[in-house]
């Protein structure tokens, strides 16, 4: 079964083609031109190199967020439409588990993380090789998740590109039980969210037209409004 | 030079995601809208993060009702049509890349539409276009005079230096305490009112450009003043002196310019050329000048895909070809695409 994935949640851009598991081919890189430029031109490099066309693949698989509000729509846009016209199945895949799966050898808890801004941010805790969901994908500040995760008695690895941002906090907080991996690992990898999707069954692919991304955030105006709603 | 072609045009540069085909330029075999207004309302305008999670959600369903609705598959077309700018940039991306990733599964060039080049070829829709066309594009974004000598051919020969048009009924509504948009509730109460206060008119000199910010603080001004003595306003006289100052200005306006470059065809497009005070009035002057003046039916006036594709469609014809790097771009100027 071949497989195209797609991760434009952050910075970063993501796309491979795996067949029954295999990488035949991955383009990881962190350039930081706009994801509306850069990732159908490298999506049809992509199929180039492999000298496959778009119809050849088997289903699709997406990081559908948190993230960038804007990486994650054109990633979801570009895998949703594809996989409609080229009636193929859809999987979507937290992006925090993406990253967290870059380090799925590791014994202790893995905590994916992305910057929200204002000392917010979207995490995501994991165990294991399969990565089982400790702490389930959020929206919350930096200083609640370091003390949930204070909770735990198991070293705590911390991935993602923004983690350097938190590097001091992490480590006031959670001192020798908190560990840092290397940069690299700190990109997604699209071959990885294509081993997490596979482990999923396949939806039908009429679900595709009501694939929506996991912003883990309601729109500021939405929120605004809600509050106005319930004081009304 | 004939023009034969079947096109899938995309836009979503603001609050509505559409998607329609076009059959040579001139025929819609379908046009679907999915409209936000109901999820907006509740905002007062439009909100771009809204309105980009509102494209997401609907962007392969429209395309693929317009491909139902037209009973084609990809395979019977030549090319897909996307509005690249101007608009909401978030908003824009979600068409853009749709387009981009549709256009790439099934091998097809990709062409990006001015969403103004857009509205003015509405008309093409409805009426064959005899240059030199002068065309008045009134809408929430824009207010600008546009002369075409030929296809593909645009010189912006007047433009607003403050708000636009439907800016500047939506920004008056708020102060008559009107729902948004404010256009529509504006055109009927003004209709109701048999006098209207007397508002400035901002006329510019000799140019052809256009101002409604002074308008619109007059208005506010005249509500403060009434306030202040304890009075009450009368809002369909409100309405009726601004829309009578903006219709005036527009009207003056267009029909100088039609008489000085002699143009065959006045066309309006846009939002605000679905109003009713501003088409009769519009309609009455070019009667007594002997110039054909058109509208397009009222979906084809307010944003949607089917103006795209005639647009994209005479582009194709012309040879222009995007490719899978087209952004999104805001602040995209109206250039001419003919030679
Ligand atoms: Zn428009």
């Amino acid at each position: 079964m071949i497989w195209l994935g797609i991760d434009t949640s952050n910075t970063p851009l993501s796309v491979a083609i795996v067949n029954d598991g295999l990488i035949i081919a991955e383009i990881v890189q962190d350039t930081k031109l706009t994801h509306s430029v850069t990732a159908m031109p490298t999506i049809e490099e992509l199929f180039e190199k492999v000298k496959m066309k778009p119809n050849e693949i088997d289903a699709i698989a997406v990081s559908e967020g948190p993230g960038s509000y804007t990486g994650i729509r054109i990633g979801v846009t570009i895998a949703k439409t594809l996989a409609w016209t080229l009636k193929k199945p859809l999987i979507g895949i937290s992006s925090l588990k993406v990253v967290a799966a870059n380090a799925n050898l590791f014994s202790g808890l893995i905590c994916s993380l992305f910057d929200a801004r204002r000392q917010n941010v979207y995490a995501g805790v994991y165990k294991g090789e399969t990565l089982e969901t400790v702490l389930e994908e959020h929206h919350s500040g930096i200083k609640e998740l370091l003390q949930q995760l204070k909770e735990y008695n198991d070293p705590v690895l911390f991935v993602g590109l923004d983690v350097s941002k938190f590097e001091e906090e992490i480590r006031n907080e959670l001192g020798e039980k908190a560990l840092f991996a290397s940069k690299n690992i700190q990109l997604p990898r699209a071959s990885k969210l294509i081993e997490l999707a596979m482990r999923e069954s396949l939806p039908s692919i009429e679900d595709v037209h009501s694939f929506v991304p996991k912003y883990h955030r309601l729109a500021q105006a939405e929120a605004e409004w809600m509050k106005g709603q319930k004081k009304g | 030079m004939e023009n034969q072609n079947i096109i899938l045009a995309i836009e979503t540069s603001c609050d509505e995601t559409a998607a329609s085909i076009i059959r040579n330029g001139s025929e819609i075999v379908s046009n679907v809208v999915s409209s936000q207004i109901e999820s907006q309302t509740r905002f007062g305008g439009v909100v771009p993060e809204v309105a980009s999670r509102h494209h997401v959600e609907k962007i392969s369903l429209v395309i693929e009702k317009a491909l139902k609705d037209a009973n084609l598959e990809p395979q019977d077309l030549d090319a897909v049509a996307v509005t690249e700018g101007p608009g909401l940039v978030g908003a824009l991306l979600i068409g853009i890349n749709a387009a981009k990733a549709f256009a790439f599964a099934h091998g097809l060039p990709i062409i990006g539409v001015h969403h103004i080049a857009g509205h003015i070829y509405a008309n093409a829709l409805v009426q064959n276009m005899e240059f030199p066309v002068l065309a008045l594009v009134v809408s929430g974004g824009h207010t600008e005079l546009v002369l075409m000598k030929e296809h593909g051919h645009f010189e912006v020969i007047g433009e607003t230096r403050d708000d636009a048009a439907g800016e500047a009924y939506d920004k008056v509504a708020r102060v008559l305490n009107l729902p948004y948009p404010g256009g529509p509730h504006i055109d009927r109460l003004a209709h109701s009112a048999s006098e209207g206060v007397e508002f400035p008119r901002a006329w510019l000199d000799n140019s052809y450009d256009f101002s409604f910010s002074g308008l619109k603080s007059a208005v506010i001004n005249y509500k403060h003043n009434l306030e202040q003595r304890g009075e009450d306003i009368v809002p369909g006289m409100v309405a009726k002196g601004f829309q009578d100052s903006v219709v005036e200005v527009l009207t003056t306006k267009t029909v100088r310019a039609a008489r000085e470059f002699q143009v065959k065809q006045v066309i309006a497009a846009g939002g605000v050329s679905a109003n009713k005070g501003l088409r009769n009035s519009l309609e009455q002057a070019f009667q007594k000048e002997g110039i054909p003046f058109y509208v397009p039916p009222l979906n084809l006036c307010t944003d949607n895909a089917a103006m795209i594709g005639a647009a994209g469609s005479y582009m194709y014809q012309a040879g222009i070809r995007g490719n899978m790097s087209m952004n999104g771009n805001p602040g995209l100027d109206l250039k001419s695409w003919s030679i």
